[in-house]
């Protein structure tokens, strides 16, 4: 099959587009990213429903959170470093506190930024917007699963924070997929090993599982695109059935996908968990590849996570 | 009798709930408070378009209290405007209250904002009368910023966006008091030139007594003439104003009175 490679910018943009046709609650801010955002092509189809802000995120947040309380429904694009961290105390209060039905998308999610750097880089976003009650946090694989989850949380009430990446990603999904909210998906049962990957790792745990099954372990994969609410059932489950857990995600191992699926199963299922994410560093300039080798981001590095579970259960 | 007799008698009424609400709970912000109640009773007795039965009307005027460290005001204002129970103003700050320290839109009726990390409320009020705008609506909206909080870098975004989208459905006024929780304003981050910053901005930019009734009236007529930018009421007032001994005193910020100077305090709302 011949791989196909798409922007989850373009893919969130032109699904957006089309639901502002019938909706016209939705309205677009950016702060002078809009052609990195690719947030100008809803600008051109819709100028009057397209405000900018320039370069003040924090006037942004607070201004979609004013445009809420008049019944419209804001997609804050900007930056995922800077919509989730500079803006932190805006979301926390003007959109979490009050429950306003505010949509962030972070266009620039973990280091696969590549070479703008470490200050460009959003290794902190799913830890920073988990933390903040009412917000529900997702973090799409696919150009199928982006538009899936645009559309979802169009019908979503409240806040919420959508990390989207820079970099292309492989289509993972056909056009039977289905966004279930808050639902983990299993692409492939398994009894050795868990792995659970979100966002651009999900490809990347994809070909360890190749390796892996190549091998002759029986790996059980699943993708997790909402990391809050977590699907604590679909972990325990895994759990029980697998003994133990890798979780994958471009981000801080601290705080994010790892720290979910650590939180639920220490409550409910102590199994061994390897995180494989961002250790705890910045990173630095460099094309994505060339970063996801240095700091492990990587089907191997999944692999090798996953052979040293299974032998520790052994 | 004068134009603004019942004003001012609502004004004194005001200031008694603040201070008896604040004494009550042991904690609040009298000062900040105790400037902003002409604005507020003016406000709410004059100027807005909102209704108490139906505090959610879609159509009513908005107003956010950017320094929340000011609702106790708003809440007086509130219940005397019978937006809620009187007698709720005593649970100010008590486990399961409707009033929390700063304002909360999911709890009290009237409150249009949830405000009290300085600085943000005048971006959503950008964003309200954006909105307001965009929805083809005539809703203005009010704001209602400290002195000390133009110290914030988000008041000059907000600012910078409001001259720049010619926001002239919002009005601003400026609690230019002169005191914030360290001391006086020019000791602990000077703002002059305050008035040509705003101008600066492209807001049209009006000097008043925050206290004088005829003043604010005057002012909003003007602003309401003007258009094609937003409003600055620069209001120059006085910290803890109708307390003799809360009066330009920076210590009265952040700190309740006790029993004896709450007595001393309705006393002088009694003779004055």
């Amino acid at each position: 099959m011949v791989e196909v490679r798409t922007d989850l910018r373009d893919s969130f943009i032109e699904k957006l587009i089309e639901l502002a046709r019938s909706d016209e609650r939705i309205v677009v801010l950016d702060a002078d990213v809009s052609t990195s955002t690719k947030s100008h092509a809803f600008a051109q189809a819709f100028p009057e429903r397209f405000v900018e802000l320039g370069i003040a995120e924090q006037s942004m947040v607070g201004t979609a959170a004013g445009l809420a309380t008049m019944g419209l429904m804001p997609f804050v694009c900007c930056y995922a470093v800077f919509a989730s961290s500079r803006a932190f105390d805006q979301v926390r209060i003007s959109v979490a506190q009050t429950r306003l039905n505010v949509k962030i998308v972070g266009t620039h999610g973990g280091v696969s930024v590549g070479m703008d750097g470490p200050t460009h880089h959003s290794i902190e976003d799913i830890c920073l917007m988990r933390t903040l009650p009412y917000v529900t946090v997702i973090s799409p694989a696919d150009d199928v699963e982006t538009k899936a989850a645009t559309e979802y949380i169009t019908r979503l009430a409240g806040p919420c924070y959508m990390r989207l990446l820079r970099v292309k990603v492989p289509r993972i999904f056909d056009s039977g997929y289905e966004f279930k909210p808050g639902r983990g998906l299993v692409l492939s049962p398994g009894s050795d090993v868990t792995i659970m990957a979100t966002g651009v790792m999900l490809a990347h745990a994809l070909k360890a599982q190749d390796k892996l099954q190549a091998e002759g372990y029986s790996v059980r994969l699943i993708n997790i695109h909402t990391i809050k609410p977590i699907d604590e059932d679909i972990i325990i489950e895994s759990a029980k059935t697998t003994g133990g857990i890798v979780t994958c995600e471009d981000h801080s191992i601290y705080g994010g996908l790892g720290s979910a699926v650590a939180e639920v199963l220490v409550r409910h299922c102590p199994v061994k968990l390897r995180t494989v994410g961002v250790r705890d560093c910045f990173a630095e300039s460099a094309p994505p590849h060339d970063l996801f080798e240095k700091y492990c981001l990587t089907a191997d590095a999944i692999a090798h996570a996953a052979k040293e579970l299974i032998q520790e259960k052994v | 009798m004068t134009e603004f007799d019942e004003l001012k008698d609502l004004a004194k009424s005001t200031r008694r709930e603040i201070i008896s609400m604040i004494a009550k709970a042991g904690s609040g912000h009298p000062g900040g408070s105790l400037s902003i109640v002409e604005i507020l009773v003016y406000l709410y007795s004059r100027e807005l378009r909102v209704n108490p039965e139906d505090p959610e009307w879609d159509d009513r005027d908005r107003v956010v209290l950017s320094k929340g460290h000011g609702a106790p005001a708003l809440y007086a204002v509130l219940a005397l405007k019978r937006f809620f129970p009187l007698s709720e103003l005593s649970t100010l700050r008590r486990l399961d209250s409707r009033l929390q320290g700063h304002p909360d839109m999911l709890l009290t009726p009237g409150i249009d904002m949830t405000t009290g990390s300085l600085g943000q409320g005048l971006s959503v009020a950008n964003g309200m009368a954006i909105g307001s705008r965009l929805r083809g609506k005539r809703i203005r909206v009010f704001a209602i910023i400290g002195d000390g909080e133009c110290q914030e870098g988000q008041i000059w975004e907000a600012a910078m966006a409001a001259g720049y989208h010619k926001l002239d459905n919002l009005i601003c006024f400026l609690d230019h008091n002169r005191l914030q929780l360290d001391g006086p304003t020019e000791k602990i981050m000077d703002l002059e030139p305050l008035a040509d910053k705003w101008r600066a901005f492209n807001w049209n930019v009006q000097e008043i007594d925050g206290h004088d009734f005829v003043q604010i009236q005057r002012a909003l007529e003007r602003a309401k003439k003007e258009r094609g930018a937003p409003h600055l009421i620069l209001a120059h007032t006085v910290k803890g104003k109708g307390v003799s001994f809360m009066e330009h005193n920076p210590v009265w910020h952040g700190k309740a009175p006790k029993p004896e100077e709450l007595k001393k305090a309705l006393e002088e709302f009694q003779n004055g």
